[in-house]
């Protein structure tokens, strides 16, 4: 259970860093956030929804059926979008009104 | 030794300390905002927006008096679940505070499905359905908002400062800088959740922490109670949550939200046979099916609409992404395919079942000043995210009530050198054999193997958890050794011996208690009959003279107010 940072799009502004409840992420020598403890990481996914600029992603480690598909969010006022990019490019995406509750 | 930091000690005073800025101490901490001028330091491990239980968000408030039903009925109902090994007292003042605690975060802005009369919509007989993807940047947010609140983050707290007998303060250091504050307060609640990573987990390897509860309560509140000498109360009822293969995401929701009945490998529903639902039997039914070679079980989600489907796919990214993310990768969502479950690894979480601190009616532990709320406060089972709400209230008002017309106790600066001491000698000498993980592995194999962990089908006796016991107190001889090179370092030892303590009272308890009240949670093969004859009891505990000492102590009903006498 881990995500990847993509160092193009991160700013450093240290968000993701923040928020962790592991206190997981540091920054990098260039200043950009790093996971410091991969197999740590519980799957809260706080990191991606600080994260502005989608560049923090979560994947399923292979040892729980992941197949290299990951997960970002952007977010647009009150409307979370979850971005499910898969493994061959194709992706999916789910948008929840952040207003609205849950059905179940 | 490449840097060889220390830590040096920074003072600080306030009224109330609290310990753990999750959802009790959050509410806690709000609950004295609202009602008194006095001044609270929450000391939090992470960052409070985000930290604790809460983290991922929460799908639903599993803890409400919906109409028609009352507090009565909602003690009810935790009566039988518990089979009569709770604290009624508590789960009765409890449930009264729900429905009020919840119309407060609905003030802070947290989303609640309302139905064509304006009234909150109902999922069964005591649950309300939310948006609670930001039910904690909510809570921050407004415990951020107060001036006499001051938020320590980035703060591992690692005792209590314990005078004459009352609790004056505790004391913890900066995981970013190094320091070491010493906290003197008149009075200390403690809101630091329960204990996850005692056992070997579901999944072992990379995804070790793909967990039911949060990884990072590591049962601090639990270990500083008692080497302090405070009573514990019902270590033995672990928590084992009944979950989504792999993801460890919950099954409540899909067999709640769709009515998904549990079925096994040959299609056949197989709860009812084992008599009445209960949350320990829903498990334990599991359990037994996969022994008797009728596994795999699912949920049977097989033939759901695509609209249905489509609301699963919603309501999971809201706490437990990682089963949408699982659905999706895998090209079949739960309409075309059965939901796989399993049982977990064991918890100590006195949010779901009785373990915890031993506190009065007022919430206040053994030691005078001394408070506590949420996870860490036992005798309370099926609290949830509002029920920890409501029962930090009530300790915050004790709390304050306590520091009425009192003056805090200064720490002496020869107190203080000895607290350093204590600290920095982990961040010293050479670094020994072993390291922190693979010491937490030997623990979590040993209480797997011996324990009643998921390899032995949750099953003890006495025979193993002697081995138990001799195996953990070994290991907390070797954690003494450990050394750590930075302060994530020096965080994880005392998460490491912290999880050590709470082993080694929680083996006493499995021990203690001669029968099977609560199947899986503990299952004694020595003693495999319920046995109300002998066992309507607590089982409690002391760490004393250096031994973990069993006190077992009649039941308390519902109208009683409970004091601590000896």
């Amino acid at each position: 259970m881990s995500i990847t940072i993509d160092t193009s799009k991160c700013t450093g502004c240290g968000k993701c860093i923040r928020v962790c409840p592991g206190t997981l992420l540091y920054k990098d020598k260039n200043g950009k956030a790093e996971s410091r403890y991969p197999r740590d990481c519980w799957g809260c996914t706080a990191c991606l929804k600080e994260c502005l600029y989608g560049a923090v992603s979560y994947f399923l480690g292979a040892d729980i059926g992941g197949m290299g598909s990951t997960l970002h969010t952007k977010r647009d006022g009150h409307f979370l979008h979850w971005h499910i990019a898969g493994a061959e490019g194709e992706e999916r995406v789910i948008t929840i009104n952040q207003k609205e509750s849950n059905k179940y | 030794m490449g840097r060889g930091i220390k830590l040096e000690a920074e003072i600080l005073e306030t009224d109330v300390l609290i310990i753990g800025g999750g959802t009790a101490g959050c509410y806690a901490a709000l609950t004295i905002a609202g009602s008194s001028g006095a001044r609270v330091i929450i000391a939090e491990k992470a960052h409070i927006s985000r930290s604790g239980c809460l983290a991922a968000g929460v799908n639903a408030l599993n803890a409400y008096i919906v109409k028609g039903e009352t507090p009565d009925t909602y003690l009810d109902y935790a009566r039988n679940d518990a089979a009569g090994i709770l604290r009624e007292d508590l789960v009765y003042s409890m449930a009264k505070g729900l429905n009020r605690v919840t119309r407060n975060m609905e003030r802070l802005g947290l989303v609640i499905l309302k139905d064509e009369n304006g009234e909150y919509a109902s999922r069964g007989r005591r649950n309300i359905k939310i948006n609670g993807e930001n039910i904690k940047t909510l809570l921050a947010d407004a415990v951020e908002s107060e001036e006499n609140i001051q938020v320590l983050n980035r703060v591992n707290v690692v005792d209590y400062i314990v005078e004459n007998g009352k609790a004056v303060g505790a004391y913890g250091f900066s995981i970013e800088k190094n320091i070491l504050y010493v906290i003197s307060s008149k009075a200390v609640i403690c809101a630091a959740g329960g204990a996850a990573g005692l056992y070997k987990p579901n999944n072992p390897g990379f995804s070790r922490h793909k967990m039911w509860y949060c990884p990072f309560n590591t049962g601090a509140g639990y270990a500083m109670g008692i080497r302090a000498g405070a009573e514990m109360t019902t270590f033995e009822m672990r928590f084992i949550a009944l979950r989504c293969k792999d993801t460890i995401a919950p099954t409540g929701t899909i067999s709640q939200g769709v009515g998904a009945e549990q079925i096994n490998g040959l299609g056949k529903e197989y709860e009812s046979s084992y008599g009445t639902p209960k949350t320990s039997m829903r498990l334990y039914s599991t359990v037994m099916e996969n022994r008797s070679g009728r596994g795999p079980c699912y949920l049977k989600t097989e033939g759901i609409t695509e609209e249905q489907e489509e609301e699963l796919l919603k309501a999971y990214l809201n706490m437990a992404p990682a089963q949408t993310l699982k659905w999706i990768e895998a090209g079949r969502g739960p309409a075309r395919q059965n939901v796989e479950i399993e049982g977990t690894e064991p918890y100590i979480v006195g949010g779901h079942t009785g373990s915890g601190y031993w506190v009065d009616t007022e919430r206040a532990s053994t030691i005078e000043g001394l408070y506590a709320a949420g996870d860490v406060a036992g005798g309370s089972p099926q609290k949830y995210v509002t029920g920890c709400f409501a029962e930090a209230e009530i300790a915050a008002l004790s709390a304050l009530n306590h520091i009425k017309g009192k003056s805090g106790t200064a720490i002496c600066g020869k107190r203080v050198a000895e607290i350093l001491d204590g600290v920095n000698t982990f961040l010293g000498g050479e670094l020994p054999l072993y390291s922190v993980e693979e010491l937490e592995e030997a623990m979590q194999k040993a209480m797997d193997d011996y324990a009643g962990g998921i390899s032995s089908g949750y099953t003890v006796n006495s025979g193993k958890l002697k081995l138990a016991e001799e195996r953990i107190a070994q290991l907390m001889e070797l954690g003494a050794s450990l050394r750590a090179s930075d302060l994530h370092g020096l965080k994880l030892i005392y998460e490491l011996i912290d999880r050590l303590w709470v082993c080694r009272v929680l083996i006493k308890h499995l021990e203690a208690r001669k029968e099977t009240r609560w199947h899986s949670f503990h299952e004694n093969a020595d003693y495999p009959a319920r046995d109300d004859k002998n066992w309507l009891k607590y089982v409690n505990s002391r760490f004393e003279d250096g031994e973990v000492k069993i006190i077992l102590r009649d039941l308390v009903k519902r109208d009683e107010a409970y004091e601590h006498n000896n």
